[in-house]
């Protein structure tokens, strides 16, 4: 049995890997294959993940994750401007400061659960918002943002780049290097930054997936389910909370110096509640506690916000074409303010739909489609094998009572 | 020598004297016995132990070493485990994992992170769990939600949670209330056999007389908030003092 869980994973790994590097493939057809998009799922994707290990796992819900998305930001943009405009000691950086960032307030925060808690972290984010507005104007150039300059002494590799801004790479490939392949009437794009961001993702997923499986995710699982008892049974829950609040900071902190890797502007929006609100849409969405889920709901967060904002009366319009002007219009009128700059309206209602009707998210969503589809192809075998419940709950095998149905929680 | 020496507890919940001066000794490997009618006290005193509640004075201590002012999880370190008189489990979990959970509390400490250790590969601890699973006959549903769980069930659970820790003392907080006849009597049994192949002191309190009188050594009996008598089983059935207290509590009910 032992054996199929490790087969499993591996192929939940395999698969995930061959779906993110086959971006460009995939997400070109769905208008959504551009580079600055796809780096965008995928940071979000991260950002996401990490949010998950604290949410997912413990339950503690933060509504200020964001303000680890900025720290994150701010440092690696000045290990850019200050070191070198590798990638590599930027990201290293922001990841260790946000982490340190995320031990303080997590210290303080998880002094208090629920409410409390999620209270307290929103209110340490807007002050962080704040502070980068005002006080710390030097270190985050204030409303402007920050960004790189001619004038950056780069101790490391200043010599290299005289008379332009230096663009952020990784050992000499930069970031923006795109390479167009047409295929099937359709251009590819393979980006430098994407592909970077991409294995990062991958590996991070990775992480997350030992998290879950490891005696350490089962503890946290716990701490979701009951943390009085979980202190009764000897262990000291505090430290568990606060090691996953600070590894979902780090997974924040990586995403933010990400973001300004592919893109070298820092801003203090960046660290605003709208923004900490979004990554708890992105992980509910997709399945908050499940794997995939969180890389999910990053994914049409970001696709929603990209493209549904652009499609305009005009666009809108064409759909309709065929159909008589008048019957057209009428159309028109009644799908437009859901489309364009009315794009969070869908997303509210899509967000509330899921949240009804599938409270494990998009994941449960499949889960429920796969099971009718294998009910459908005959009852050759009409629940989940102890095996593949192991493998797609994170978790030792579950199953529900069994005069309850079994849920077949498949991740894919 | 005694294991847990209770001094002088008083607990107050505002105008109610919960505890009124409890004196407790319970000898090592004994099995010692809390009776009395409802409200007497017998839960606080339990949760005065385990860190949930401070005595207001008094003192608890356990093996020489004064159990006041710790933390929960650090009582149950020094070897106290604890059933609760309303279940407590993990719901979303499975069975299984219910009881690999103390046992990684009782092998790893407090607090022990190894991040990159797979779960899967902790067959140790699994087969620990999945032998007392075996033992109070859970083994076949292991890998149900706990959630799903009779009360009986869900209180068998509790016992294997405690028993997988081998604790020096185990607290009962009513371990056969809500189970049938027979789960009783195999409740009696199992308790029987630990108590005899491990150095376990078991402090229970048990409306059951049944139960009680299969098993204890000795009795204490609570009666508002206070020890009215202690003694050997065969002494307690006919104590008036004991026979006052339930009955007075009957007619005042
Ligand atoms: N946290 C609390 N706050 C206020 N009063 C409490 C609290 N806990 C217990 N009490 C009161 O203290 C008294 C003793 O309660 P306790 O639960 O210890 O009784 P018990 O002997 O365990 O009874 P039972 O046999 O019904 O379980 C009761 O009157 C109860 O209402
Ligand atoms: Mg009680």
């Amino acid at each position: 049995m032992l054996k199929t869980l490790r087969t499993n994973d591996t192929a939940l790994m395999i698969l995930f890997t061959l779906v993110v590097l086959a971006g460009p493939l995939i997400l070109a057809p769905v208008g959504a294959g551009y580079p600055d998009l796809m780096q965008r799922f995928v940071i979000y994707g991260i950002f996401a993940i990490g949010f998950n290990i604290l949410f997912g796992l413990t339950g503690y819900l933060s509504f200020g994750h964001a303000a680890f998305l900025g720290v994150g930001s701010y440092s690696a943009l000045w290990m850019l401007k200050l070191l070198s405009i590798n990638i590599v000691p930027a990201i290293i950086f922001a990841v260790v400061v946000s982490g340190l960032f995320a031990l303080l307030i997590g210290f303080v925060s998880l002094r208090r659960s629920g409410i409390y808690f999620s209270i307290l972290t929103l209110a340490f984010a807007q002050m962080s918002y704040n502070l980068a507005y005002s006080v710390l104007t030097p270190i985050t150039n204030g409303e402007t943002g920050l960004q790189l300059d001619l004038e950056d002494p780069r101790i490391l590799d200043s010599a290299g780049s005289a008379g332009q801004v230096a663009s952020p790479s990784f050992f000499g490939l930069e970031m923006g290097d795109t390479a167009v392949v047409p295929f099937l009437g359709m251009d590819l794009q393979f980006n430098v930054g994407f592909y970077v961001s991409a294995l990062i993702l991958i590996g991070m997923f990775y992480l997350s997936l030992r998290i879950f499986r490891s005696p350490f995710g089962m503890i946290l699982r716990a701490v979701k389910s009951n943390q009085t008892r979980l202190n009764y049974t000897g262990f000291n829950s505090r430290p568990y909370t606060l090691t996953a609040f600070v590894i979902s900071g780090m997974y924040a902190g990586l995403a933010g110096a990400l973001l300004v890797c592919m893109d070298p502007l820092a801003g203090a929006e960046r660290m605003q509640w709208t923004a900490s609100g979004e990554v708890v849409l992105m992980t509910i969405m997709g399945g908050a506690g499940t794997l995939i889920g969180p890389v999910l709901g990053a994914g049409i967060i970001k696709y929603f916000e990209n493209i549904f904002s652009r499609i305009n009366d005009e666009v809108v319009l064409g759909w309709f074409s065929a159909l008589p002007d008048w019957l057209a219009e009428a159309f028109t009128t009644v799908i437009s303010p859901f489309l364009g700059s009315g794009w969070h309206i869908s997303l509210g209602l899509i967000f509330m739909l899921v949240v009804i009707f599938l409270p494990g998210g998009l994941v449960e969503g499949a889960n429920r489609l796969m099971n009718l589809f294998t009910r459908l192809s005959g009852p050759r075998k009409n629940t989940a094998s102890e095996e593949d419940a192991y493998a797609d709950k994170g978790s030792l095998p579950t199953k529900a009572a069994p005069s309850s149905t079994v849920v077949n929680t498949k991740e894919s | 020598m005694s294991i847990l020496k209770v001094k002088g507890v008083n607990k107050r919940f505002g105008g109610l004297l919960a505890l009124d001066d409890v004196n407790l000794s319970v000898r090592e490997n004994t099995f010692h016995a809390i009776i009395g009618p409802n409200g007497a006290g017998k839960s606080t005193l339990l949760n005065c132990f385990i860190g949930k509640l401070m005595p207001d004075s008094g003192t608890v201590s356990f093996n020489d070493r004064s159990l006041l002012g710790l933390e929960p999880h650090e009582i149950n370190q020094t070897g106290i485990s604890r059933v609760f008189q309303t279940p407590e489990v993990f719901s979303e979990l499975s069975i299984l994992e219910n009881v690999m959970i103390p046992a990684f509390a009782h092998r790893d400490g407090a607090f022990h992170i190894s991040p990159f250790k797979s779960l899967a590969k902790e067959t140790a601890i699994r087969e620990q769990a999945e032998k007392i699973l075996q033992d109070v006959g859970l083994i076949d549903e292991r890998h149900h939600t706990a959630s799903a769980m009779s009360r009986g069930n869900k209180r068998r659970l509790e016992m294997a949670m405690c028993l997988v820790q081998q604790p020096k003392l185990l607290l009962l907080d009513e371990p056969t209330a809500g189970m049938a006849r027979a789960d009783t009597n195999n409740t009696i049994d199992l308790l029987k056999t630990i108590n005899e192949a491990h150095n376990i002191t078991f402090v229970v309190i048990e409306h059951d007389m049944h139960v009680v009188f299969s098993l204890a050594d000795r009795i204490s009996v609570l009666s508002q908030g206070h020890v009215i008598v202690e003694d050997h089983p065969e002494n307690i059935k006919g104590h008036p003092k004991v026979q006052e207290a339930y009955l007075g509590t009957a007619e005042s009910e």
